[in-house]
């Protein structure tokens, strides 16, 4: 536990002093905005079934930026050698590097909300906690499969390119299900009516979490 | 040995053939379009097999590290995209006078749409990931990922759409005999025409690698 802390530690720190990752995950969310704003000029009652999706979109794409930075980071100078070298298992490495990953972008949606209230003139009618508890599910299966798959993809020839062709088929029953339960949840909808949906989300999480904490170790071999 | 598969693989397909064009009644309803539905149900059966024996070799290679799984779970993967995009098209062939349209995002579509997204992702990480070793693991560890996330494409693809009742089944009603014997004569001619298939494309990797071998050691 202690060694998960101390993985986590060392990329706070590291994020603190760069400051680096979020300022460009923030303002790639800003620009996804400003070009939703501009390409989809549509009514209000339209824009209620648009909003969930352009919000889950704007989370993915920042996320994967992010997600493709955090082990590229490792990658210069070297660095996953002392990863490698340090007396860890992979398991607690990955939890380290999916705690991170998760922190950083959930830090993100907690800003971007908000933000998404304002440039589109939305009024939420649900309830802000559970929309944030919904969030946080669906972020935790992105950053499970995206953190096994962002170290995949530094170790190959394409690096950052093959990231978003990798994760993207994997997370769609992820997007179609949060996307759904984001709609109620802004409309004031009953959850009863997404409650499938939700369980799916939650499978989704638990299913891959644990996958990909037992294949970690054969990705981090190094040879 | 692989003299019985050509034969096998010869004689199944001309006989589904065969049947599927002359020997199976007209459908009712669809008429005689319904009759590219063997060919269509033959390339399904082998995309679902090239997929469940990718997922299975995949496990297999990161157990026990035997190259021979790596290639099983390669050649499937190569045959499966194939079929699974003849899959798609006859599909297409068949929905545009039946439904009226070429392509729908029913869930049954939409999940063989994925699957064939990503058999083709595995492929192309497997061409960008470097050497044998690291290729093959990347590859396994994708595909077991892969094969667990399908389940879940097709019940979210469900509940998104309202539950969608079952277009045309062949176990749905009443099924002409001869119709049924069709298609098990076709299941039979493609599980062969696959198998040989695999056997020729392993021999080919298999060559492969004595080549490099034979190039390392020339090289030295």
């Amino acid at each position: 536990m202690k060694k998960v802390f101390l993985f986590l530690l060392k990329d706070i720190k590291n994020e603190y002093r760069t400051k680096e990752l979020f300022s460009s995950m923030f303002t790639f969310a800003l620009v996804i905005i400003l070009i939703f704003n501009f390409s989809f000029n549509i009514s209000r009652e339209l824009l209620s079934y648009a909003v969930p999706s352009f919000m889950w979109i704007c989370f993915t794409f920042a996320g994967l930026l992010g997600l493709s930075r955090s082990f590229g980071i490792e990658k210069e100078n070297e660095a996953i050698k002392g990863v490698l070298l340090s007396p860890t298992s992979p398991v607690l490495i990955y939890i380290s590097k999916f705690l991170s990953n998760f922190l950083f972008l959930f830090i993100l949606e907690l800003i971007l909300l908000p933000l998404f209230i304002v440039f589109f003139n939305y009024d939420i009618s649900g309830s802000i906690l559970v929309l944030y508890s919904i969030i946080i599910t669906g972020t935790i299966g992105f950053v499970s499969v995206g953190t096994l798959f962002s170290t995949m993809s530094v170790n190959t020839r394409l690096r950052e390119v093959i990231l978003p062709i990798l994760l993207f088929p994997i997370i769609i029953p992820l997007l179609i299900n949060s996307v759904r339960v984001t709609f109620v949840i802004l409309n004031g909808q009953p959850l009863d009516k997404v409650w499938y949906s939700i369980k799916l989300i939650i499978a989704f999480d638990i299913m891959f979490l644990f996958t990909s904490a037992i294949v970690y170790g054969y990705v981090l071999e190094e040879d | 040995m692989k003299i019985i598969f050509y034969v096998f693989a010869i004689i199944g397909m001309t006989c589904s053939t065969y049947m599927s064009l002359f020997y199976a009644p007209t459908e009712k309803v669809m008429g005689d379009i319904q009759r590219i539905f063997y060919f269509h149900m033959g390339t399904v059966w082998v995309s679902s097999i090239a997929f469940i024996l990718v997922f299975i070799s995949s496990i297999m290679f990161l157990i026990k590290k035997n190259r021979k799984w790596d290639i099983l779970a390669y050649s499937s993967a190569e045959i499966g995209v194939v079929f699974i995009t003849l899959t798609i098209i006859s599909g297409s062939i068949w929905a545009k006078p039946i439904w009226g349209t070429w392509w729908t995002w029913d869930p049954q579509l939409t999940t063989t749409f994925i699957l064939w997204m990503l058999f083709i992702v595995y492929l192309i990480l497997r061409s960008s990931s470097g050497n044998d070793q690291k290729k093959a693991r990347y590859a396994a560890v994708y595909a077991i990922i892969a094969f667990l996330d399908l389940p879940l494409v097709y019940i979210s693809a469900r509940v998104m759409r309202g539950i969608s009742p079952v277009v045309f089944g062949p176990g749905g009603g009443g099924i002409d005999p001869k119709m049924l014997y069709t298609m098990l004569v076709t299941f039979v001619g493609f599980s062969f025409l696959m198998a040989l298939i695999l056997i020729e494309r392993i021999k080919i990797e298999n060559l492969r690698y004595k080549m490099d071998i034979i190039k390392a050691e020339n090289n030295n």
